[in-house]
């Protein structure tokens, strides 16, 4: 009979020749299966004495031990190599494109609107809204403009008959908000409004957003603070500003805001000032013990400025290849 | 307002360069729009005088003249213009010489004839835009004088954006007092020495309306030279200012209006028929303008009239029956004091727009009326000469502006400014802008100047300190505020959250005009709104929206004009709808989509868009704030959309907008070619939300069972869907519509629908027999309501 370490030497180099699970599962069951040789050779120790037998038995167990343990390193090799082959079979083409939707864009006036609104409510402003379709009375006289004011003749405004008309600015939120909610009140009143003017710089609808404080020992100095602060905060830059007197009937002081970067030039990016005394004391505030302060920004300017975009009337044109640039 | 640095020198003259001057003007809130630098370009450009002219012997358009610069030796030049004299006095450029208009002057010879120079013109000069030939200079032009030299150039016009509050700015000594207020520098010239009457000749005047006209500044002037010509320096100052020349009197009238702010008006006396008369117009009545238009008066506006009638619109225009000629010999001056009140508006109401009525409109110096007649008296009288009678001045004192004064608190001024300014430099800025004050302990007591009628509240005064001592020098100070948290709700969604959803779903955002073309708006709507603009820019913005479709609509034909062949928009706006009495905006969120549903790419299959592509994206907007179930889809008929593909959309009951496919008719109207889908849903119902109240989730597990039913092909699958969800109580969690069959096998009108119906029990495991009850209940109920029919 084979010595038992032939035997595994020659099952072993079996075991390294087959080259797939079917014939590596033929040695298997050659050696190891019920008629096998070790499984034979176990039956056969019946055949020793008891004093042979246990040192017998340890030997061709530690064989079949061995055997076994080669056969599970093969199968795994080679059931590695089926899956790998079958792996390679599957390999795509990673640089196509994902499947499914593009994703669209949002307005940049929007997406300037949306960032002045974040700055603002982070201050604890409230914002707040108003009609378009406003009536004489919200528009002008309550913000000191009465009939026939010559500041009214700058406003360009579109009417309907009966004297209805689309708001040019968004302060008449101002006198709105002021009448519901009463003061102290600080708050921002973003939304479209009209002019009736359409040229390389004007078109007959744009956005404004408006800004009112109104509290006990409210002063110029500290609208000049948040108004630096905001144009900081929206260009993430630092920036120099300008306040140049001018004239807004319905604050005063009034200011134009310049603002410019280092070395650049000055460029006119809102009106503001102290909200006018009169203004207050038709909203049934007393100026004595209130004061405030208002301003009012263009939202396409700052959305000019900050996305270089060149021409105004570019934001109602709509054109996807430009509106796409701002997803 | 365009002002000649050379003119506003004359009378303030601060040691700042023509830039600085911008820009203090600016900071002084004279916002200077730009700065135009005139003759520049002029040096070699000297004053000759017109020796002989001779014609050119081979052109009969063409001289040849002998011209002096002063010099020994003369200088023969070819001259064209029609207007050349022997003795003339005009502008030589001679060779070397590059003028404004980038021309370089060589000798040359024109038809055989040399010559060395060119006399010139006006446009040639780079002094405006018209010319009748060449520069015809006064006689006592020194030949040989620097062209530029004797006009004062090179100068700078500044172009001044005038706030409107500042009427007192719009001339040249107003302009002068501020400056002169900001820099310290002296007002010059501000007295306007009176001119004594040698006449005793004087026109009646009356003002029957005081109120209107306070003040009526008179004087006749006679005997002038009606051939007298305006002077080159004054034709100058008013080109300059943006006026043509026209006649000498009607030049002096607006040199004086440019110089002092008060519109003055000049009548040829003669043809004036008795006296004049101010009263109001009454209504039938009309006057002959200037400009050669006839207007019929509206009664309540201020007239000029004379025996005749009206012979002018006070404030606005004169009179054609009695303005100034060639002929004039006697002059009546008008400066009057016409009421804001009554000027306001004025002139717009008759469509017209003149510098007086721009002035009236926004005040003149109540007490300016005198001074101005006599500097034009001043004038015409070194112009034209003649004989001026006495100044007349008609004034109804009680109806003049009245000035009272004015209380300014230390205290108040710090507290609006936020910033303590140094009392003495309080005083000193109210004196130099002219306002008389006196010192009191808490503050100071202000009377303001005639011209300043623009301060009456103390708010008034504490903007001009400010405005004087530099709004640069004021602090940033951040408010405090008492810090608050606030609120932030979950009972609506933030419309935000809307746009970002549809971006992810290939939605791009447009913003389109509130305005849209009615026939547009019409399609959509099926009816006319009453929101039609007085005034809109054009036709296709005419009238208010009542959807956000016009508008999508149109901006998805112009970008599928530009090749783009999918596009996918939406809209956050209002919609204005009643009507004009009782206007109601509301908040929509509107989207469009056409083309492919997915953008080209190898692993979808094109396809075109249909119903449920958008369905889908509309379900994704209305479950940011809601349950599935709370929301129904209803078959609608619409005006914009094609019938059997449109529905309304419902949450609760409640309609909250409408979605669907175009109606082919209405793509011609808007210049589409595919099938487009819209929807529009009202944004402040649909984004509004309930905060989630969580249910314990089942632990058992779930059994499915799918049947197949025939019914009638108009049953929903949403009435479906809801008579299952109480079949069976609390056992069929969810019922899904799988499949959906017409054709072979499926008799006509019908319809088979497979359903899965998921169950689950959230207190035990369901047993088979639990499962069949359902499903049997499930089938029961669908015969009860849509007689269906169990299909094997």
């Amino acid at each position: 009979m084979q010595a038992l370490d032939e035997l595994l030497e020659t099952a072993v180099s079996k075991v390294d020749a087959a080259r797939d699970p079917a014939s590596l599962d033929a040695v298997r069951v050659q050696y190891l299966g019920k008629k096998g040789e070790l499984t034979e050779r176990l039956k056969s120790l019946s055949q020793l004495s008891s004093a042979e037998r246990p040192a017998a038995g340890q030997a061709i167990n530690r064989v079949k031990q061995e055997l076994q343990q080669r056969i599970n390193e093969r199968r795994e090799l080679l059931d590695n190599a089926v899956l790998e082959q079958k792996l390679a079979a599957d390999a795509i083409d990673v640089s196509l494109p994902g499947r499914g939707q593009d994703l669209g864009a949002r307005h940049p006036v929007s997406r300037a609107m949306q960032r002045i609104e974040a700055i603002f409510r982070n201050a604890g402003f409230g914002v707040r809204s108003g009609p378009e379709i406003e009536d004489d009375f919200h528009n002008f006289t309550a913000l000191n403009i009465p009939e026939n004011h010559p500041a009214r003749a700058a406003h360009d405004t579109f009417y309907f008959p009966g004297g209805k008309l689309l708001r040019t600015h968004t302060s008449p939120v101002q006198i709105r908000s002021i009448v519901e909610e009463g003061v102290p009140i600080r708050i921002i009143a973003p939304g479209r409004v009209y002019r009736c003017d359409s040229d390389q710089t004007h078109t007959p609808m744009f956005h404004q957003v408006e800004g009112l404080v109104i509290d006990e020992n409210v002063s110029f100095a500290n609208l000049k603070a948040v108004l630096h602060q905001f144009v900081e905060a929206f260009f993430e830059r630092k920036a120099e500003l300008r306040f140049r007197p001018s004239y807004f009937p319905f604050t005063e002081p009034s200011a134009e805001v310049d603002v410019r970067w280092s070395g650049e030039k000055w460029l006119e990016i809102l009106g503001c000032g102290m909200v006018h005394p009169n203004v207050l004391e038709s909203s049934g505030i007393d100026p004595e013990r209130y004061t405030g302060y208002a301003f009012g920004i263009g939202i396409e300017r700052l959305a000019m400025l900050r996305y270089e975009v060149a021409d105004l009337r570019t934001f109602f044109e709509n054109d996807l290849r430009f509106l796409r640039q701002f997803r | 307002m365009k002002i000649a640095e050379s003119w506003l020198r004359e009378w303030v003259n601060p040691g700042l360069d023509t830039e600085a001057l911008g820009h203090q003007l600016t900071m002084l809130g004279h916002e200077v729009d730009g700065i135009e630098y005139e003759g520049t370009a002029l040096d070699g450009v000297q004053v000759a005088e017109v020796l002989d002219v001779r014609p050119h012997p081979d052109a009969d358009r063409l001289r040849i003249c002998t011209v002096s610069t002063g010099a020994a030796e003369t200088i023969e030049v070819v001259c064209g213009a029609p207007n050349v004299y022997k003795g003339m006095k005009s502008a030589l450029a001679t060779p070397g010489v590059t003028l404004p208009n980038g021309v370089k002057l060589r000798k040359s010879k024109i038809r055989g004839v040399v010559s060395n120079g060119m006399l010139c013109s006006a446009i040639e000069l780079g002094l405006g835009e018209e010319a009748d030939g060449i520069l015809d200079l006064p006689a006592d032009a020194a030949a040989g004088t620097p062209f530029a030299a004797y006009l004062e150039l090179p100068d700078a016009v500044i172009d001044i954006d005038l706030t409107p509050n500042r009427g007192d700015c719009f001339s040249v000594l107003g302009i002068a007092r501020d400056v002169a207020a900001l820099t310290g520098a002296v007002l010059k010239n501000s007295d306007v020495e009176p001119v004594a009457a040698t006449i005793e000749s004087i026109l009646p005047v009356a003002v029957a309306d005081p109120a209107g006209c306070p003040a009526f500044a008179g004087r006749l002037v006679r005997g002038i030279d009606p051939g007298a010509v305006t002077p080159l320096w004054m034709v100058e100052r008013l080109r300059r200012s943006g006026f043509r020349a026209i006649h000498p009197v009607v030049d002096i009238t607006n040199f004086v209006m440019l110089e002092l702010g008060q519109p003055m008006h000049g009548y040829d006396a003669a043809l004036v028929q008795g006296g004049l008369l101010v009263r109001l117009a009454v209504a039938g009545e009309s006057v002959d303008l200037l400009d050669g238009k006839t207007v019929s008066l509206q009664p309540g506006t201020l007239v000029v009239t004379d025996d005749s009638g009206p012979v002018g619109l006070a404030g606005i225009m004169g009179g054609a029956g009695t303005a100034v000629s060639d002929q004039t010999v006697d002059v009546f001056f008008e400066a009057a004091f016409w009421s804001q009140d009554f000027m306001a508006g004025r002139a717009r109401s008759y469509s017209l727009h003149t510098d007086a009525s721009l002035r009236f409109e926004r005040g003149v110096d109540p007490d300016g009326q005198a001074r101005a007649v006599e500097r034009a008296t001043g004038l015409l009288l070194e112009i034209a000469g003649g004989n001026a009678g006495p100044l007349v001045l008609t004034e109804s004192l009680d109806e003049k502006p009245k000035r009272a004064a004015i209380v300014l608190r230390e205290e108040q001024l710090a507290k609006l400014l936020g910033v303590t300014v140094d009392a003495a430099d309080v005083s000193d800025i109210l004196d130099r802008l002219g306002l008389a004050n006196t010192r009191t302990d808490s503050g100071w007591e202000v009377l303001a100047p005639s011209h300043r009628f623009d301060i009456v509240r103390e708010v008034d005064l504490i903007e001009e300190v400010a405005r004087i001592y530099g709004y640069d020098r004021i602090p940033e100070h951040s408010q405090v505020v008492a810090s608050r948290l606030l609120p932030v709700t979950e009972t609506s969604v933030d419309s935000e959250l809307a746009a970002a959803t549809l971006v992810s779903r290939d939605y791009t955002e447009v913003i389109t005009y509130s305005f849209v073309d009615a026939d547009d708006d019409r399609a959509i709507n099926g009816s006319s709104t009453e929101l039609v603009l007085d005034n809109p820019i054009s036709s296709e913005m005419s009238v208010m929206r009542s959807s956000l479709w016009s508008g999508l609509l149109r901006a998805a034909a112009g970008n599928l004009a530009r090749q783009q062949d999918r596009v996918r928009f939406f809209e956050i706006g209002k919609s204005f709808h009643g009507s004009l009495q009782q206007t109601d905006e509301r908040l929509r969120l509107g989207g469009l989509a056409c083309g492919p549903a997915f953008p080209e790419q190898w692993g979808i299959k094109s396809q075109p868009i249909d119903f449920f592509d958008i369905k889908s994206d509309v379900q994704a907007l209305l479950r940011l704030a809601g349950t599935a179930s709370e929301f129904s889809f209803a078959p609608l008929v619409h005006p914009a959309l094609q019938p059997g593909q449109a529905a309304e959309i419902f949450r609760n009951g409640d309609a909250i907008g409408v979605m669907g496919k175009l109606h082919p008719r209405h793509n011609k109207q808007f210049g589409l070619k595919s099938a487009v889908y819209l929807f529009e849903l009202d944004a402040d119902k649909t984004l509004a939300a309930k905060v989630p109240i969580a249910k314990s989730v089942s632990r058992f597990p779930t059994i499915r069972r799918d049947i197949a039913v025939l019914v009638q092909e108009s049953v929903t699958a949403e009435q479906l869907s809801v008579a299952l969800a109480d079949a069976a109580p609390g056992l069929i969690q969810t019922v899904r519509i799988f499949d959906i069959y017409q054709g072979a096998g499926v008799e006509a009108g019908l319809k088979s629908v497979a359903i899965g119906l998921i169950l689950q029990e959230t207190s035990r495991t369901l047993t088979d027999q639990d499962a069949d009850a359902a499903q049997a209940a499930a089938v029961q109920k669908l015969h009860q309501e849509f007689a269906a029919v169990l299909r094997d």
